[in-house]
């Protein structure tokens, strides 16, 4: 038994602790990009995967300019096998339901050149932070999804048994193989890239697909096949100043701050 | 042409969660702004039972989806339940909650009715453009949908609770066939504590690094109790082993827009910003009163937590018994 792991991922700015440009859009030219921080646990899910069943591979698929390269190199010093860049100018400015396609249609060709067992996304990016792309990319392929996973409980070629985090426990649900796997941050502690996966990093070389290379049409991705688009960007309005409690003792603080509270009907 | 804005209900575990209500109260906003009809959705085990509840707050019409298939929550059943619904409504807006389920369902649907998705959304604005948080809570987005149907889900504790107004709704039970499923349901274990939710509290107090270690979650505990309010935690408390994730606030963990948030010991890391930074009133109560959560907060308490906590958990006690005597 082995499994194909693939694992989604997203160049992001480093911080996201950005204001708006004179465009209106948020002002993210020359911030330093990085990994998506919850796809770090998405990664190390998909090679703790390799890890537990022996002859697996995984690879991390991005979409993104060239420059997103780099996420994929620092998946691979994580310890992921390889990478696929998909790439290209019309892919600029899609929302989650024209990256999710493009994702898909990157799948397939994976899928067709090896099947694919599991595909395991990160909870949400820090930008835009829908955490919807994982099951839109199910849903394009007609493949089982499930979200805010915390455990992959049981997995064989044909499906795997995983615990949902719900609002009110845990589910346990099972997944018929190939199936789409949103994570959360409670499925592992991430390692450090290792110095041997560093190295093979650095050598590492990507193909990369075009939408043409994956049968679509410019139309259908980036800012063109976007279901939604973002107008306008603009700082959330400002709180007004607080209030200070005094008193000399604890005793009168917590008094103070009761009534204000009752004042305020918040008790 | 499609029309009307279909809110679509998904009962947890057999009941309907005051977000439903909520729901109810953004269909109508979005409603009233496109000059569309308000009509809603059930979808799940109980729907039928459940739907004479949502039938008499407003909505002009139900849509009741109720099969075996649906008795517990799977991503593809419902959303192919949820598409049932939506194209017999016709509607132009579909209308989710922001949970586990009622994302997956947006995600999926979007898809199935080619339809484009705005999450978390706070804010409906008059000409139906809507408006969320991203970059972590530090901007605001304008999303305008480019497609005639849309996806939505509203972010909790944003949208007022729709009140029962006598008149019901007709209901209509809509015929669902699922495909042959490729996820199956297994088991549920709720959470023990049974604490209230996070997400839907309206009241949250939270702990952080500031409280030492984690027995001045005891003291954060009592306080919540007190106060009838869900407990939260900042990431480096979580890190630490003092309690555990699911009750983890900030980007990496849960977002909270409750009325009151109360944080305790946490300097507020701008991580933790982003997940309470619009909660209504925030009381902040800590040693270093130069601390960004001190600075923002709408009111400062400094001092040591381990000496206020048990003395203004005593003092709504008291009043509270004080109330209940007089009356």
């Amino acid at each position: 038994m082995a499994l194909n792991i693939v694992v989604c991922v997203k160049s992001i700015p480093s911080s996201v602790n950005v204001g708006v440009d004179a465009s209106g859009q948020p002002k993210i030219a020359g911030v330093p990009t990085a990994l998506n921080p919850f796809d770090e646990f998405a990664v190390e899910e998909a090679v703790r995967l390799k890890e537990r069943v022996p002859g697996s591979t995984a690879t991390a698929l991005t979409v993104g300019p060239d420059a997103a390269a780099e996420v994929l190199r620092e998946a691979i010093a994580r310890g992921v096998d390889g990478g696929v860049l998909v790439t290209g100018a019309e892919f600029e400015g899609g929302d989650s339901y024209a990256t999710s396609l493009a994702l898909s249609a990157a799948l397939k060709k994976l899928h067709a050149e090896k099947p694919v067992s599991l595909v395991i996304f990160g909870k949400n990016t820090s930008d835009i932070g829908a955490g919807v792309v994982g099951t839109q990319t199910a849903a394009w392929l007609d493949w089982a999804s499930a979200s805010a996973i915390k455990k992959i409980d049981e997995i064989n070629e044909q499906s795997a048994t995983v615990t949902r985090m719900m609002e009110d426990g845990v589910d346990t649900v099972k997944l018929q193989l190939p199936a789409c796997l949103s994570t959360v941050k409670e499925i592992n502690e991430p390692r450090l890239p290792s110095l041997k996966g560093k190295m093979a990093s650095k050598k590492a070389v990507f193909p990369k697909w075009t939408a043409a290379d994956l049968g679509l049409q410019p139309a259908q991705v980036g800012a063109a096949g976007a279901g939604a688009s973002v107008l306008k960007a603009s700082l959330p309005p400002t709180r007004p100043a607080g209030l200070k409690v005094e008193g000399a003792t604890a005793a009168e603080k917590a008094s103070k701050l009761v009534d204000i509270l009752v004042e305020r009907k918040l008790i | 042409m499609a029309n009307g804005i279909l809110v679509v209900v998904l009962p947890s575990r057999g009941a309907l969660s005051p977000s439903s209500y909520e729901l109810l109260g953004a269909g109508r906003v979005l409603a009233d702004a496109l000059k569309q009809p308000l009509l809603a959705a059930v979808v799940g085990g109980g729907a039928a039972a459940l739907a004479a509840d949502i039938a008499a707050r407003g909505a002009e019409k139900v849509f009741a989806v109720e099969h075996a298939s649906l008795a517990n929550f799977t991503e593809e059943a419902y959303a192919k339940a949820a598409a049932a619904a939506a194209e017999k409504s016709g509607a132009s807006r579909i209308v989710l909650p922001s949970t586990v389920a009622g994302r997956a369902v947006a995600a999926r649907l979007a898809v199935l009715l080619k339809a484009g998705l705005a999450t978390d959304v706070t804010e409906i604005l008059s000409d139906g453009k809507v408006r969320r948080g991203y970059y972590g809570g530090n901007l605001i987005a304008e999303v305008e949908f480019k497609t005639s149907v849309a996806v939505l889900t509203v972010a909790p504790m944003t949208f007022p609770r729709a009140e029962p107004k006598g008149a019901a709704a007709p209901i209509e039970a809509v015929a669902f066939e699922p495909d042959a499923s490729k996820s199956e349901f297994v088991s549920f274990k709720a959470e023990e504590s049974r604490e209230i939710d996070l997400g839907a509290a309206e009241k949250v107090v939270s702990g952080g690094f500031g409280l030492g270690g984690p027995d001045g979650f005891k003291l954060v505990f009592d306080l919540a109790h007190a106060l009838g309010a869900a407990v939260g935690a900042s990431r480096r408390a979580v890190d630490s082993g003092w309690i555990p994730y699911r009750h983890q606030v900030g980007l990496t963990g849960r977002t909270v827009r409750p009325k009151l948030y109360v944080a305790v010991g946490i300097s507020g890391q701008i991580q933790h910003l982003a997940g309470m930074s619009s909660s209504s009133t925030i009381v902040a109560i800590n040693s270093d009163k130069d601390c960004p959560l001190m600075q923002m907060a709408s009111i400062a308490v400094q001092g040591e937590y381990s000496e206020l906590l048990p003395l203004i958990t005593g003092e709504i006690k008291n009043r509270k018994g004080a109330v209940a005597t007089a009356a």
